[in-house]
């Protein structure tokens, strides 16, 4: 082949990627991942809608229900660790009074997957931000990073864990969006099963890619907003009525 | 003399190389049996040998890829299930049950009990509670 025939095969392949007619590399990686495959579904996006219009001030179902899940700290010292909190919030003009519970937001753009030096902190390909444990060497770089305080920091031996949830002391922590209900067929967390059964349901749960959902539906219908939507990291939990 | 002597040298080595061979001066680690009725993911031998590999790409696969519950063959929680001990519930809490007493044998320090549970669900989730 002359130089000139060698360049223009080059240059054709590399810009277009495409393998023949109508078929570009993109499309192949797409279809091996089929939806109904066994773990991390790159087509979904796990994401949560908080209602603080139905949000009670005072309850803290949701709290609880997630030490519970979770085996964190029944009575929570000030160094425990906190997966998910209640805030009361005012508005000093006007008076008018929200509450809501904050946790991990899973942004889309982490900041705290960015700042880790080992990899540790992860977003999977569902959306949802993790700590691998077997490599978090509990720096608390993220813990610095993360503008919504959602990662805690165990210092103390620990026992008696759930066999679903791992944790132990060193390593950093946050909220998983019950990913272990999540790959198991679950369909919800743990925060908003209590906040439905305690008669509020202000957390809705649910595939934010997918139209038919109730979340897609609801962020369709009604105004929400992120939690600092100013630093664009794009979060999996909206707030409604902020 | 030395007739005798050489002999007597040479039936002290047979009888030490005898003694080498002997089974019962070696410790042996012993090994708890599993709850009945089940078969391990994979023959003994290959386990004794190759189940940390096993483990370690498990656990990516688990908290990277969300390969969880019946898709996981080989779960650490899992081996828990069926390897606790009868009397103590566990595979690590006393010398003699199922992860400990190889480890203690090999001399190989296991972590994963600081962060994993090692009792089987049903006992774990009773204690909790």
């Amino acid at each position: 082949m002359s130089r000139r025939g060698f360049l223009g095969v080059a240059a054709a392949a590399i810009g277009g990627a495409m393998l023949a007619p109508g078929i570009q590399l993109i499309e192949i990686a797409r279809a091996a991942t089929p939806a109904g495959a066994a773990g991390a579904n790159p087509q979904v996006r796990w994401g949560m809608l908080i209602d603080t219009t139905k949000c009670a001030t005072g309850c803290t179902d949701c709290v609880t229900a997630c030490n519970t899940e979770n085996g964190l700290d029944p009575k929570p010292s000030p160094t425990s660790a906190q997966w998910i909190r209640k805030i009361e919030i005012k508005e000093i003009k006007t008076g008018r009074q929200a509450s809501a519970p904050v946790m991990c937001q899973h942004c889309a753009e982490p900041p705290c997957v960015d700042v880790c030096p080992t990899g540790a902190s992860f977003k999977r390909a569902d959306g949802i931000v993790l700590v691998d444990r077997h490599a978090c060497i509990g720096c608390r770089y993220c813990v610095m990073a993360c503008p919504y305080k959602a990662r805690s920091f165990v210092h103390e031996e620990l026992s008696e864990q759930k066999p679903d949830v791992p944790r132990g002391k060193g390593c950093v922590e946050g909220c998983t969006l019950c990913v272990h209900r999540i790959d198991q067929g679950g369909k919800t967390t743990a925060c908003a099963e209590a906040c439905r059964q305690a008669g509020h349901g202000a957390i809705v749960f649910g595939d934010l890619n997918d139209p038919q959902s109730e979340i897609a539906r609801r962020v369709r219908e009604i105004q929400t907003t992120q939690l600092r939507a100013d630093l664009k990291l794009d979060p999996g939990v909206r707030y409604h009525g902020l | 003399m030395w007739r005798v002597l050489s002999s007597l040298i040479l039936a002290m080595c047979a009888a030490s190389a005898f003694a080498a061979d002997e089974s019962g001066r070696t410790p042996k680690p012993v090994i708890e049996r599993a709850l009945a009725g089940k078969t391990c993911v994979a023959d003994a031998a290959f386990m004794r040998r190759e189940h940390m590999n096993l483990l370690k790409h498990q656990r990516d696969d688990t908290v990277h890829g969300g390969i969880r519950g019946a898709n996981a063959r080989y779960s650490l929680k899992e081996c828990i299930e069926c390897h606790a001990s009868q009397k103590t519930g566990s595979v690590v809490k006393e010398e003699s049950n199922f992860c400990a007493s190889c480890h203690a044998y090999a001399a190989v320090k296991i972590d994963c009990f600081e962060c994993h549970t090692s009792k089987p669900r049903a006992v774990a989730l009773g204690a909790s509670k």
